[in-house]
């Protein structure tokens, strides 16, 4: 089947999914952001690889952090950026999606950066872009319901990267609610493409969907044997709802079963990295003292973010 | 009108016939087959030389759209769709607005569908009012009106007493309960088959056990009541598994399949492709392959169309906002030649299961092509293969997972009792 994230020439055309990313492409967006990275450390800040392009922002789900990355990323290019807060214009007045991308294309739009609360949307997006001949507005995934949140797995993979070097010989663990989680299952991919040999998934059985283990990842219960000589923690955000539809029976429960705690890290190796795509709740997912620990990353993963996000702009807009 | 059909291969699995036979027509009713009666002179003769002469096909789930929702289709339209798809009988769920739950709407859908003068429509009346699973309807005075059942649609009861009064009282009256198997819980909100597929698409799933729970429910209140079911669209291997043990005990059962559950798989949604949004969802491959494998041994009495056009509003939405359902009766004898040709299924065993066996589970005398009854006739080229796309759709709903395929068995003529009512070119 025809992957709609790439071109004819193979290059990335959208980016959708961190599943079924070429190796290479992975590899040259982490490239192109070390590059970045170095850029939020000058005086000006700014490269002219976008000037002259209009980057609309589009988040049908609320987000403050996601969209505000994207925003600086695409400043920081020289781009034009246009935020659009749909949850409250014009679909809430009954304007269909594709409407609203349509006219958003008439005002020369080069890049949608979407955020929507249902799997797939980027890719209806994409789709309609192609069956109406735009071929040259791009498709940036920020985030599809449960599915796919990719600049936030290569921004991950690029945190690995810095501390770890080498993925061929990780253990890593995913904690929490995979079940719900965009970015475990972009991480997951990510993994597995760069040849992670272990990728773990820990947590209660009402929050591990089916099949993980067809995804390539080891499956467990039990918070301190899935930690076990670990070097990469990812901790995942539990949100409240999840207490409600009979998931969990509070957030104090799971903190005791799940909780990232300063003993459950020793299980790890010793100098295993904590990371979170944020926004943390501390004491439930995570406790303060690792929050703050020296192994965590994340405010690190934060500042590479820009840089891979610029990564994958320029890269779009290049192609 | 007297008309004489030559030349072609008579297939009428309920007469176990299959051969070069010539069939002759008169007053809207067959009146021989093989040499023509005493003193026949044909007003039109139609030479089906190879081509295949089937019962006009008989579709156990068909919507209509109307009454209420004749935006997405019309019954012009969808009954031209029928007999350009072969498909002379055709039963209609009540989910329609308002829902087909009193005599009088029974009355004029029955009317209006009659004054079209093409296939004949036979619908469900709703098991309860409104389809809201509380209150039970008038399915005497239904029955009187013209109903041939009574279903929930895709409305699942939540409150099982209430299943239980619904097929005491069919039973009291040897009415069929028609149900779709789903736990009115367990996967609600899901838009997938639960398992690799829908986690790594991060859809939410409808577990098998919505299906088996469901199930042993039904066969259970069957046992208590004796009542007689029709369980729709079954989509799994495990329940074709409980339907198999279910008749083996004797419970006054009969099931079917649709074409796309025969055919599809999860993997279908591709990149969250909406037209293959479906109720049941597609699953996995391995129940496929029981389905299919259900269908040639008996297990699985019909196939059927779960003809549902939507419109395209309604389908370029994000993949669980799309409205499920597809289009089928025109692909219903195609696919089912499809699946006949792919597993080496005999053209007579495959024709039975839209022919005579649903006209069996339906009541109907439809379905076959005995002297003295209702000419309704489908004429199909096996050998044509054609490419589905929306434009030669005569259905309003333009929607398939099969859009762009190529299928086989292309249907040349149709007749309602008697009447050309369709003719390609």
């Amino acid at each position: 089947m025809h992957n709609p994230q790439l071109n004819q020439h193979g290059e990335l055309q959208h980016l959708l999914t961190t599943e079924g990313l070429p190796k290479s492409i992975v590899n040259h967006i982490l490239d192109t952001a070390e590059s970045f990275v170095s850029i939020g450390n000058r005086e000006v800040k700014k490269v002219p690889l976008m000037r002259g392009k209009s980057v609309f922002n589009l988040f049908f789900e609320n987000s403050t952090r996601t969209r505000t990355t994207f925003e600086i990323a695409s400043k920081r290019l020289s781009a034009d950026v246009i935020n659009l807060n749909i949850a409250a214009s014009s679909t809430s007045k009954g304007e269909t999606l594709l409407d609203t991308i349509d006219n958003l294309a008439a005002m020369h739009a080069d890049m949608f950066v979407v955020r929507h609360a249902q799997s797939g949307v980027p890719y209806l997006i994409a789709k309609h872009l192609h069956d109406t001949k735009q071929n040259h507005v791009h498709v940036v995934n920020a985030g599809d319901g449960r599915h796919a949140h990719p600049t936030q797995g290569l921004l991950d993979m690029y945190t690995i990267r810095h501390y770890k070097k080498d993925f061929t010989q990780l253990r890593v663990a995913i904690v929490g609610d995979i079940l719900h989680s965009r970015v475990a299952r972009s991480d997951i991919h990510a993994l597995t493409t760069l040849g992670v040999p272990e990728v773990r998934a820990i947590g209660p059985k009402t929050l591990l969907p089916g099949g993980l283990e067809q995804m390539g990842v080891r499956v467990f219960n039990d918070m301190d044997e899935g930690l076990k000589d670990v070097d990469v923690i990812i901790t995942l955000r539990l949100q409240n709802e999840r207490m409600s539809g009979a998931l969990l029976p509070s957030a104090q429960e799971f903190f005791k079963s799940y909780g990232l705690t300063p003993e459950r890290l020793a299980l790890a190796k010793p100098d295993a990295i904590v990371m979170h795509p944020g926004p943390m709740n501390r004491g439930v997912e995570i406790d303060s003292a690792v929050a703050d620990g020296p192994q965590a990353v994340i405010l690190s993963q934060v500042t590479f973010g820009i840089a891979v996000r610029m990564a994958v702009m320029s890269i779009l807009a290049s192609n | 009108m007297k008309l004489h059909i030559k030349n072609g291969r008579l297939i009428d699995p309920s007469n176990d016939i299959d051969a070069q036979q010539d069939l002759f027509i008169s007053a809207g009713k067959i009146v021989a087959i093989g040499a023509a009666p005493a003193n026949f002179n044909a007003d039109k003769t139609i030479d089906a030389k190879d081509m295949i002469v089937i019962p006009g096909l008989v579709d156990l789930c068909a919507r209509l759209r109307e009454p209420g929702y004749e935006y997405k289709a019309t019954l012009e339209s969808e009954l031209r769709a029928a007999v350009q798809g072969g498909v002379t009988s055709l039963i209609c769920p009540p989910d329609t607005d308002p829902v087909l739950d009193e005599s009088g709407l029974i009355g004029m859908l029955k009317q209006r569908a009659k004054a079209q003068n093409l296939a004949h429509v036979y619908p469900l009346g709703a098991l309860t009012v409104g389809l809201a699973g509380q209150q039970l309807t008038e399915m005497v005075a239904l029955t009187d009106a013209g109903c041939i059942g009574f279903s929930q649609a895709e409305y699942l009861i939540q409150d099982t007493n209430v299943l239980l009064r619904a097929m005491q009282y069919a039973k009291t009256f040897g009415y069929t309960v028609w149900l779709r198997p789903q736990d009115a819980y367990i996967g609600v909100g899901g838009v997938a088959h639960s398992g690799a597929f829908a986690s790594r698409m991060g859809l939410s799933g409808v577990p098998v056990m919505a299906e088996t729970i469901a199930l042993h429910t039904i066969f259970e209140l069957q046992r208590s009541t004796g009542a007689r079911v029709h369980l729709c669209r079954i989509s799994s291997a495990a329940g074709i598994e409980l339907i198999r043990q279910a008749k083996r005990e004797g419970l006054d059962v009969t099931c079917d399949v649709s074409i796309h559950h025969l055919h599809l798989t999860e993997a279908d949604i591709g990149f969250f492709d909406a037209n293959a949004r479906l109720s049941p969802p597609l699953r996995s491959e391995r129940d496929r392959d029981a389905l299919r494998m259900a269908v040639f041994d008996g297990t699985v009495d019909a196939i059927c169309s779960d003809h549902t056009p939507v419109d395209d509003d309604e389908k370029l939405l994000p993949f669980a906002e799309a409205s499920p359902g597809a289009t089928g009766l025109e692909l219903l004898l195609s696919l089912v030649m499809k699946w006949s040709n792919e597993c080496h299924i005999n053209p007579a065993i495959a024709i039975a299961k839209i022919t005579c066996d649903p006209a069996r589970v339906a009541g109907l005398a439809a379905g076959n092509l005995t002297v003295g009854s209702s000419a309704d006739v489908c004429i199909f080229d096996q050998n044509a293969d054609w490419k589905l796309e929306g434009k030669v759709l005569a259905s309003q709903g333009k929607h398939s997972p099969f859009l762009g395929y190529m299928l086989p068995a292309q249907v040349q003529h149709t007749l309602v009792a008697g009447h050309l009512v369709y003719s390609r070119n």
